[in-house]
């Protein structure tokens, strides 16, 4: 008896990893053939406005990358706090919890948020609004990524490197980071996969625009959100173009996902 | 005989319990000795030696009652009173520690045993070189790592990580090393090469250990404390406690009859 249930066991899993995978192959495959007719060198050397891409990846990248470069920072130095000196603490167990609640928003909520907080006074969509709206989403990620990575290192390493002589700081800057480095790296690459490929928040923030722009003050291109645009175009050409967008950005999240599982394999 | 710690009226309890983890401990560490502490499980052996060098203060809250005095002839330290972090630290480079499993920095072998000693002020590069070098020569490490000085310390033994360790705190020439359980997690031949090093380090530090190898205790201490419940039993020189043990107790530890 144990036996065949240990057999169904086996047999439903197995059936419900080939659907989940069945239908990933569907969705690249559909991809792949949409997309390639119009993937072209051109598309990659002009900005929407000439029926290129352009401006859309250099504004997805800009948008990501600075929420980032905000975000980062923020996120890692907050988890260190929450792991490292807040760790008993009620504040402390608030702020993770917020971290999660954050995390579990809605993508829609985050970007009508920063839409009412940004845009409304700006009185037009921007570059900052999109990228507020992406570090919103970006933080929790840092943050709680940072936070468990940090709370893998044994506490023996800590006690080893207090028992040397290092202050608290040190301990923290130059043994349990460095323990953990890895595993925040992959998370931070993987939070950044996360929300290069968003477009909710987007939508009403960063807008998207089809000429070249790099003043953030004013509507920013945004590959997400043309993606949005296009593939609901009477524009055969313009739907095709969103097929190749989207190749793009699946293969450019696909590479980052690639790249921050290749840094745990390598560095282990 | 001459001491390097007084433990005086000792009690200790931990943030939150209800009872204190250790009671009225009163012992002396002999200077340049070896001293074993034993007792079943669960004692305050580790509760005790972690005192020794404040480390328990890491995590805050923690009640200590009585002294322990720091001895360095003429002058003495209680070191229950320490409250800076800076005088924690300098603690800790005068009784340096070794912990169960070895903990080896996600740094390379040089390094390990570099940054005690770059934190404690050694700045200059050929003086920190010669230093590292002694310090792997006195833990017997150095033929077995003089090629690879500079790879990931994570890529060593078990043994050889316990001895690079102990070559880390022995660099920064403390006064008293603590080990606690240092060969548990180890295998014979590198337990046994542990052991020989520590006879060999009593002539320049005085050693505290703990062990739950009774063997062990035999044969590389020179003073034996035998502890039960938080209580110290008995405290004498090894060959009493091991052939004619004062306290029933003692006696039936030592025999197996129980722990
Ligand atoms: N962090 C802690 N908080 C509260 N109680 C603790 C803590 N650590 C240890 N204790 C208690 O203190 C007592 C002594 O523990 P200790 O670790 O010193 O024993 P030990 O003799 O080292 O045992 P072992 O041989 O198993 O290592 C035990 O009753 C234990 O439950
Ligand atoms: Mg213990």
């Amino acid at each position: 008896m144990r036996l065949i249930i240990n057999k169904l066991a086996i047999f439903l899993s197995s059936l419900m990893a080939i659907l989940g995978l069945f239908f990933l192959g569907w969705i690249l495959v559909t991809l792949v053939i949409k997309g390639s007719g119009a993937l072209n060198l051109y598309i990659f050397t002009h900005n929407l406005v000439n029926n290129g891409i352009l401006n859309l990846i250099w504004g997805q990248f800009v948008l990501a990358g600075l929420a980032a470069f905000i975000g980062i920072p923020v996120g890692i130095l907050a988890g260190i706090y929450l792991q490292e000196y807040g760790n008993n603490s009620r504040y402390a167990y608030f702020i993770r919890d917020l971290s999660d609640v954050m995390m579990s928003a809605p993508s829609i909520v985050v970007g009508t948020f920063i839409y009412a907080i940004i845009v409304m006074p700006f009185g037009h969509t921007n570059g900052w609004a999109g990228v507020a709206a992406l570090f919103v989403m970006l933080l929790p990620i840092v943050v709680s990524t940072t936070d468990d990575m940090l709370s893998l290192v044994p506490v023996e390493l800590r006690e080893a490197g207090a028992a040397i002589g290092a202050s608290k700081y040190h301990v923290i800057l130059h043994i349990v980071l460095k323990a953990a480095k890895v595993g925040i790296m992959t998370g931070l690459i993987l939070a950044f996969a996360r929300v290069v490929g968003e477009t909710a928040p987007l939508l009403y923030t960063s807008g998207s625009t089809i000429y070249m722009e790099t003043d953030l003050n004013h509507t920013f291109p945004s590959m997400t959100v043309s993606i949005y645009n296009l593939a609901t175009m009477p524009d055969e050409k313009l739907v095709e173009l969103a097929w190749a967008a989207a190749l793009v950005l699946t293969i450019i999240v696909m590479m980052l996902n690639l790249l921050g599982r290749y840094v745990v394999r390598n560095k282990r | 005989m001459n001491n390097k710690l007084e433990i005086k009226d000792f009690s200790f309890t931990y943030r939150g319990a209800k009872s204190a983890s250790l009671c009225n401990i009163n012992m002396s560490i002999p200077t340049n000795k070896v001293t074993a502490i034993i007792g079943p499980s669960g004692c305050g052996k580790s509760t005790l030696l972690r005192s020794m060098n404040r480390i328990h203060d890491i995590y805050n809250g923690n009640i200590y009652e009585g002294e322990i005095l720091l001895l360095d002839e003429p002058q003495q330290q209680n070191i229950l009173l320490i409250k800076k972090e800076n005088d924690f630290i300098k603690l800790r480079q005068r009784v340096g520690m070794v912990f169960q499993k070895p903990t080896p920095f996600p740094m390379s072998i040089f390094d390990n045993v570099a940054y005690g000693l770059r934190l404690s002020g050694t700045k200059n590069k050929r003086l920190l070189k010669e230093k590292v070098v002694k310090a792997l020569k006195d833990v017997a490490l150095w033929e077995e790592v003089k090629e690879r000085l500079y790879d990931d310390a994570r890529g060593l033994s078990g043994g050889q990580q316990q001895r690079l360790c102990i070559a880390r705190v022995v660099a920064l020439k403390p006064e008293v090393i603590l080990f606690d359980e240092p060969t548990s997690a180890l295998d014979p031949l590198s337990t046994l090469a542990i052991e020989e090093m520590i006879i060999e380090l009593k002539k320049n530090y005085t050693i505290v250990i703990v062990t739950h190898n009774m063997q062990q205790a035999s044969r590389i201490s020179d003073y034996t404390a035998f502890m039960y419940l938080g209580k110290l039993i008995e405290f004498d020189v090894t060959e009493n406690i091991f052939i004619n043990p004062k306290n029933k107790k003692t006696e039936d530890y030592i025999t197996g009859r129980f722990g």
